[in-house]
């Protein structure tokens, strides 16, 4: 993992201290809160409906055990007992009091984590894939990129007053978990025809308002020209950005109001007037970078312990059949941990599940986690013969629901219940649909089914992407729930398709019920997914179900 | 004829806990709706809306929310206004813990 250098340490201190007299003045009287706001909000403090909330990053993802135990002894000392991973692989606590912050931010800097550019106008946290160094199916460890990427944007001058916030994601395999194309820009770690190593760009990806997914700007971009090429996206951007309309200010609309073909010359030009002043350096600390994230020595062990398990243990066999996946080393698997137990709000893990984490990743893991952009913890490197006792100490601390990848495995926003840009809830709704599909028993029936939903048009539940999705709206002051169907996260990513006229708290549940009896009696067998059935068979039995077929005709004439 | 003016009251997130509060009539901050003062004119609304935004000592974004007015003080009249009062529904972590 990435060590903090002392510049990095000394850097965070400066910030820190920088926001404790600025909160000491907030308090005083000196900063009024107009003067304040923007202050908070770049150190990641915001204020929702309930409480302060401070949003940490956590760096592509990646955490040590003693950075968990942190987020915990946090969760304690400062907060109400635990913390809300997100959907941008961070964690944010929802009750710190303002004189409290300063010196939660310096708890996080004890284990080398901070606040800075989780929010403002400013290049977010930098996502990852959250099997980086791990999968089967990797071609390189996004991780450093993602590191480099964090070094040049973090307090890079030009781009702290941005048109809007910025995001980037990455991802060293083909099969996407870091959903690339919904991203400012999401780079794809790729080789040309005489494999050298590049990155695919694709630009002007988001959710919100106006979903889009990404395009293609650059199909090969050398390694070596990765931070000019993103100096110079951004800084096209960075003019041409829609500073006078909220709504239009993103990327994706700038590339949609100019196309893409005119974005790509002007990227162009801006980067050959840029590349020569990147010399190198950059390069030299990449390559350090990399060194920080050589892959752990993998052990080689019989794996029997697991094979017995296996067969002897049903609990185990169906945790271990939905929870893990392929790694890259022979012997090992990797193991996700479920933040979604049936009912419990989706993404929150408790201050003594963290510590349980942290132990088993320090045990068993070789010291890594991985947070999730669908809100579960990721082991990423487990020796097989230690998943049974992994397991086992999983379900003392109520962490081994066996439901990765299953229609309870639900992302859902904070929604209404603390954000205040919230329009209705979402945590309610995927506690009932979790709980109802529990009681039902037809999770392993279903199989593969991803349920997301947001409680607002932001879209920080990916409701888009979803092969349901949620979108929570307030409709003449009552909360109601629109459908969309058909969305995709991965490389074939694609944005749902609304079924028509939304549902009411009391009819969301029965009628993602209508969908999945739908899709069950629809599928041509128990191997197509859910997505390929949509896919083959379109909306209209689905509309059929939700809406019956009068309602259909008379839509339709 | 004018709209018939939605009754009000002033509300706001203290400064330093981050909570709920509303404006009473004798110019505090209380932490329970019931007893927030329930505004019916428009003119005293706004007056006091101002006079509430000045108090940035005390509090941070401030606004007026409808409400309906009860025999046991204002009720929200919208949702929002109710998880507000109340805190979130996943768990008792917000207002209803105090009330218990």
């Amino acid at each position: 993992m990435y060590r903090y250098t002392d510049f990095d340490a000394a850097f965070v201190a400066e910030r820190n201290a920088q926001f404790r007299a600025q909160v000491e003045r907030r308090i005083d009287g000196s900063l009024t809160e107009d003067e304040f706001k923007p202050l908070r909000l770049m150190n990641g403090l915001y204020l929702q409906l309930h409480a302060y909330m401070l949003r940490v990053a956590v760096p592509y993802g990646t955490l040590s055990s003693a950075q968990m135990r942190q987020l915990a002894y946090i969760a304690e000392r400062w907060d109400k007992g635990y913390g809300h991973f997100t959907t941008r692989q961070n964690i944010q606590f929802n009750w710190p009091t303002l004189r409290d912050v300063p010196d939660m931010l310096d708890a996080l800097a004890e284990v080398q984590m901070h606040a800075i550019q989780t929010s403002g106008n400013t290049i977010r946290n930098v996502t990852a894939d959250h099997f980086a160094g791990a999968a089967a199916d990797e071609i390189a460890d996004p991780r450093p990129v993602a590191e480099l990427i964090r070094q040049w944007s973090t307090d890079h001058p030009e781009f702290q007053f941005l048109p809007r916030k910025f995001k980037i994601a990455v991802t060293g395999s083909p099969n996407d978990r870091a959903v690339t194309k919904a991203h400012d820009i999401g780079l794809r770690m790729v080789r040309n025809e005489v494999g050298e190593p590049g990155f695919e760009v694709i630009v002007g990806g988001g959710l919100g308002r106006t979903p889009m997914i990404g395009k293609v700007v650059r199909d090969f971009l050398p390694e070596a020209d990765l931070l000019p090429y993103l100096e110079a996206v951004v800084s096209v951007w960075n003019l041409l950005g829609r500073r006078d309309n909220k709504y239009k200010s993103r990327i994706k609309i700038t590339v949609h109001e100019h196309g893409i073909d005119d974005i790509r010359a002007r990227v162009e030009e801006r980067f050959a007037l840029l590349r020569p002043a990147f010399t190198g350096v950059d390069q030299q600390l990449y390559a350090q970078i990399k060194s920080d994230f050589e892959a752990p020595a993998f052990a080689d062990r019989d794996t029997a312990p697991f094979d017995q398990a296996y067969a002897n243990d049903p609990v185990f066999r169906s945790w271990a059949d939905t929870n893990l996946s392929a790694h890259r080393a022979p012997g090992h698997a990797i193991a996700q941990i479920s933040l979604k137990a049936h009912g419990a709000t989706p993404g929150d893990a408790t201050a003594d599940q963290m510590r349980v984490m942290a132990d088993l990743a320090e045990w068993f893991g070789h010291d890594e986690l991985r947070v999730s952009h669908e809100q579960n913890i990721v082991l990423p490197h487990v020796h097989k013969a230690d998943l049974p006792a992994v397991h086992a100490a999983l379900k003392d601390a109520g962490l081994a629901t066996a439901n990765i990848g299953r229609i309870s495995d639900i992302i859902a926003c904070p929604g209404m219940d603390y954000c205040a840009l919230a329009t209705a809830r979402s945590i309610p709704i995927a506690q009932e649909i979790a709980t109802r599909f529990d009681q039902l028993k037809l999770e392993n029936e279903v199989g593969d089914l991803k349920i997301k939903i947001s409680g607002c048009i932001n879209a920080c539940g990916h409701h888009h992407v979803g092969h349901i999705g949620i979108l929570g709206l307030d409709r003449a002051g009552v909360e109601n729930y629109q459908i969309t169907l058909g969305g995709d996260h991965t490389e074939t990513a694609a944005i749902g398709q609304r079924t028509g006229p939304g549902f009411s708290a009391d009819e969301i549940v029965p009628a993602i019920e209508r969908i999945v009896d739908t899709y069950l009696s629809e599928r041509d067998s128990a191997d197509e997914a859910f997505i390929d059935t949509f896919a083959r068979v379109g909306m209209t039995p689905f509309k059929t179900a939700l809406y019956g077929e009068s309602e259909r005709k008379q839509k339709a004439a | 004829m004018p709209a018939i003016f939605t009754p009000k009251v002033v509300t706001a997130n203290a400064l330093l806990e981050g909570d709920v509060v509303y404006l009473t009539e004798a110019d505090t901050w209380s932490r329970t709706l019931q007893e927030a003062e329930v505004l019916t004119d428009e003119a005293d609304a706004q007056i006091r809306l101002i006079d509430a935004s000045s108090r940035t000592g005390e509090v941070v974004g401030v606004y007026l929310a409808d409400v309906t007015p009860d025999q046991n003080g204002p009720k929200p009249a919208h949702f929002r206004e109710a998880f507000r009062m109340s805190g979130p529904s996943n768990y008792p972590h917000g207002k209803q813990s105090e009330a218990l």
